[in-house]
């Protein structure tokens, strides 16, 4: 099997059934992509298949179609104007959440470059953080749409 | 000095501890049990304040040799011996040395210690316990390797010591004005002798560059931006194996019989092995079951599903929580053991003109940590090496040398971050599972992996609770007796027989410290016998407690029609300390903390209660359906109040607009940390009012994952917390950030829900109480 992962050609032999978060983790070794859940309930997982935000332990293998991103390609530098703005904030706290709502927001703002408040509570309420950082998440989504 | 000053006094009793505690702490030349500090902002002058990390295992090391190394080129490299869950403590506690030192901080590196006691102190990250125990050992670090950088210095050019000085990562010879940098006096610095403890000199507070400041970030930071942090979930080893285990859902249970075949069946499944358990007191012991081991998680736990282990429940199987709690009230409302009396409470209840008596009760709470327990072992040439997101390292580590009969040297436990624990990864026993199973497979490395389901099912949970509180008001309405029973089974049943009560440090979490100005005082515990096992999960009996004193404050202010927070303070009653070690009937636990300088202080508990409802404008004019409570506690040698604002629309959902957080946490390092902690304490405080909820049915857990133990996601409130923190000089004991956030928040928002509808929460969670 072949994907298109961060921008390069990634071939491998699984379990077609096996979800993208699996794959990604225990076989290419992208542990950027968190295992929170296992069932599309936290966003840990999050990446994006052609832009576009997806729980990747609920997505088989055998059903990506398009190209992967993952938090380890979302930016060449690490200063996709979200990393930035979560630094400049000093979002975390234990980190762990944090790729996944990062992957998550940036999926919205290439969608919507002026979320309303309310736009990003909704875009964003499938992201847990047990460490409750959600204020500063939010506070960093906005800055992040502002500077753009 | 005179025998009358206090400073004095304070000087005379921190030695003769000093001399106790040699007997304790680790031998060795230069391993010192430090507690220094200077005395006010008296640069020169070196004092101590007595803290608990004396008496914990390991005590505490300030040796720079041990934690602080420079290298040629100037790279700082200092050891971070606790664990980073989220507080920012690998930032923090060398920041302290770097402050000391005068390095500049874009030149240190950091690296973790693995868990080894002897070596770097005590590394139990329980109890809030980091900065409030090591801030001052770490500065005295700090100051040693800049004494003897300024010596080397000194040696160098031949001139006096005195006049040369540590600046900004290099040592200036004043009166010349000549420089060398930390690099270049390395090699000299380190064959130099450890100053003495009682020769060293800490920074004078204004010349202070980081602590207090705020503008350092987590050294993780971009890490964790670019997913480059490494949890123990992440780690990877050459040739590595991944186990999912399935344990009994049942505590105790025993697998009878299980399709091994089917399970190797399954591509990638290579082995199937059964785990013992150990009977209670199993302290982290594994709770058995059944291993498949795989080359990738998902194979392992497609292995697991196709096992079908029929289980014998065994004796817990009959564990029912929703009874349990009735059987909790009814000890409750009955007399218990008295843990601490004062007055005469029952001549005082007989002869009250009002009596109100309230119930709260509190389930079985879980920490669900992002990051569910992992952990990996490898088992070579009689050496084991393990990775592990371990909150309490060097217990780990000495529990898996028991568990396999090594020598705890043979044993290297690897730190990872933690992706949350708030208790949980105190309890070792993923690492042990990843020893015993890499063990078993020959030495291979192994990942043994907990699923969220594992995690939810298989904790250490907070305890079950209920609380009967019964108020005695006289004719003037002033509250002249306070009965309050505390009825909940004990996490002592994992290190010894169950005690069938709640233990004398679980009960100094806001019982037995109940700093109320009441003549006639009453505390008790009821019996209550474990049936799982329990855990501390963040501020652990505090939560129960504070719900159940702060919510009956506010009910008996609203039956007498006085404003709660006027009433609370009233309630609190004049400066003074409040000492409970007189009235106890056995021990009073002051958090492992000694008496003098961790006392109970209600001038502190008055002056955060005052801060938050002058910050957050109590008795402003709100919106329909809006309300504002307000609750304090004291924990961790921390004093926090919040007054939470609530809305509640008319279909009965409620969220949370605004939170004011007063925290007085002593002397303190990072402002920005305590901040985010406290933006976090209210989330967290407001899933546990909300949401959370382990009910046990038939011996097992009911829930498994977030769509059935939910935790609080963006847009539920809590969005708006503003932190105020009451500042300190350097005198001020440290108190404890990570957990007395917790404490105040689920009665403040209770007391706000009463104050918006009248309704009043005496259950948590609140789930759809407020609902039609
Ligand atoms: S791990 Fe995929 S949504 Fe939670
Ligand atoms: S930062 Fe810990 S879960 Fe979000």
């Amino acid at each position: 099997m072949k994907l298109r992962i961060n921008q390069q050609e990634r071939s491998f032999e699984v379990d077609p059934q096996m979800p993208l978060m699996w794959l990604l983790r225990d076989e290419l070794g992208l542990t950027g992509t968190k295992f929170g859940c296992g069932m599309g309930l936290c966003g840990a997982c999050t990446v994006h298949i052609d832009g576009k935000a997806v729980r990747s332990c609920i997505t088989p293998v055998s059903s990506v179609t398009g190209e992967v991103t993952t938090i380890e390609g979302l930016s060449a530098d690490g200063n996709h104007p979200l990393q930035v703005s979560w630094r400049e904030l000093n979002v975390p706290q234990c980190g762990y959440c944090q790729p996944g709502q990062i992957m998550n927001a940036a999926a919205l703002l290439a969608a919507n470059a002026k979320p309303s408040d309310q736009e990003i509570v909704e875009a964003m309420s499938g992201n847990i953080c047990r460490c409750g950082c959600y204020q500063r998440i939010f506070a960093a989504i906005k800055s992040a749409a502002q500077e753009a | 000095m005179a025998t009358t000053d206090p400073h004095r006094q304070t000087v005379i009793s921190n030695l003769s501890r000093r001399k106790v505690l040699k007997g304790i702490v680790s031998t060795g030349g230069l391993v010192l049990a430090a507690r220094v500090m200077p005395r006010g902002a008296q640069a020169g002058i070196v004092e101590a304040y007595a803290t608990g990390a004396g008496a914990m295992s390991g005590g505490t090391v300030w040796n720079p040799q041990v934690f602080v190394s420079i290298a040629p080129d100037g790279t700082v490299t200092i050891v971070a011996h606790r664990s980073e869950m989220g507080t920012g403590v690998r930032t923090s506690l060398p920041l302290l040395i770097a402050e000391e030192m005068d390095a500049d901080w874009s030149r240190v590196k950091i690296v973790q210690a693995p868990g080894d006691e002897k070596t770097y102190g005590n590394q139990d990250n329980d109890g809030s316990r980091s900065v409030r125990h090591f801030i001052q050992p770490m500065r005295a670090c700090g100051a040693a390797a800049r004494q003897m950088l300024e010596q080397a210095a000194a040696t160098r050019w031949g001139v006096a010591t005195a006049e040369c000085q540590a600046s900004n990562h290099t040592i200036v010879h004043r009166p010349s004005g000549r420089s060398l940098g930390f690099g270049e006096l390395a090699a000299l610095a380190a064959k130099l002798p450890v100053p003495a403890e009682d020769t060293l000199r800490l920074k004078d507070p204004s010349g202070f560059r980081y602590i207090g400041k705020g503008t350092v970030p987590m050294t993780d930071l971009h890490d964790i931006t670019v997913g480059k942090a490494i949890y123990a979930q992440d780690v990877r080893l050459p040739g590595m194996r991944y186990a999912v285990i399935a344990r009994p859902p049942v505590l105790l249970g025993k697998a009878v019989s299980w399709n091994a075949d089917a399970a190797l069946k399954v591509p990638g499944v290579l082995k199937i092995l059964s785990i013992a358990s150990t009977p209670m007191p199993a302290k982290y012991a594994p709770l058995g079951g059944i291993a498949v081991i795989a080359t990738s998680t998902w194979a392992a736990t497609k292995g697991r599903e196709a096992l079908g282990v029929v289980w014998d429940d065994g004796e817990n199987k009959s564990y029912d929580s929703d009874a349990y709690a009735t059987e909790l009230a009814v000890r409750a409302r009955a007399p218990g053991k008295i843990e601490r009396d004062e007055g005469d409470i029952d001549h005082a209840l007989a002869n009250a003109a009002k009596v109100i008596e309230r119930e709260y009760c509190i389930p079985h709470g879980h920490h669900a940590s992002m990051e569910a327990p992992a952990a990996v072992a490898r088992i070579s040439n009689g050496k084991a090496e393990v990775w592990a997101c371990a909150q309490s390292p060097a217990g780990a580590r000495a529990d898996i040398a028991a568990t396999l009969g090594l020598e705890e040297t043979d044993v290297t436990l690897n730190v990872t971050l933690l992706g949350g624990s708030f208790g949980r990864k105190s309890q070792c026993d993923f690492a042990l599972e990843a020893a015993v199973i890499s063990r078993e497979m020959g030495g291979t490395a192994v990942k043994v992996v907990w699923t969220r389901e594992d995690d939810i099912r298989h904790g250490f949970y907070h305890a079950i609770s209920y609380q009967h509180v019964t108020a005695g008001i006289d004719a003037t309405g002033k509250v002249i007796a306070w009965r309050q029973r505390s009825v909940a089974p004990s996490f002592m049943a994992n290190f010894m027989p169950d005690p069938g009560r709640q233990s004398a440090g679980e009960l100094g979490m806001g019982l037995t410290d109940l700093a109320f100005d009441v003549p006639n005082l009453r505390l008790e515990t009821g019996e209550a016998k474990a049936h799982v096992r329990l855990g501390w999960f963040r501020s652990v009996n505090n939560i129960p407690h504070a719900f159940a004193t702060q919510s009956m404050v506010a009910e008996v202010a609203a039956e007498l029609g006085r404003d709660p927070k006027d009433f609370l303070l009233e309630l609190i009653g004049r400066p003074r300390v409040v000492d409970p070690r007189k009235s106890v009937s056995s021990e009073f636990v002051n958090y492992d903390d000694p008496w003098e300088g961790h006392v109970i202080d209600t001038a502190r508990l008055r002056g955060v209660v005052e801060l938050a409802a002058a910050k957050a404008g109590w008795g402003r004019t709100l919106p329909p359906g809006h309300g504002l409570g307000i609750a304090v506690q004291r924990s961790f040698g921390s004093y926090v109040a919040s007054v939470v604002e609530v809305a509640v629309d008319a279909k009965g959902e409620l969220s949370v607009p605004r939170v004011d957080t007063a925290i007085d946490c002593g002397f303190f390092i990072n402002p920005e940390r305590i901040r985010s902690q406290i933006e976090g304490a209210a989330v967290m405080g407001l899933t546990v009012a909300k949401h959370s909820n382990i009910r046990f049915k038939d011996g097992r857990v009911q829930q498994s994952n977030f769509h059935d133990y939910p935790v609080l996601r963006m847009g539920e409130g809590a969005m708006d917390v503003r932190t105020h923190i009451v500042p300190h000089g350097v005198d001020k004991a440290s108190g404890g950030v990570g957990e007395p956030g917790l404490p105040p928040f689920a009665p403040a928002l209770a007391n706000a829900v009463f104050a918006a509808t009248g309704k009043r929460i005496r259950n948590l969670p609140i789930g759809a109480q407020l609902k039609g």
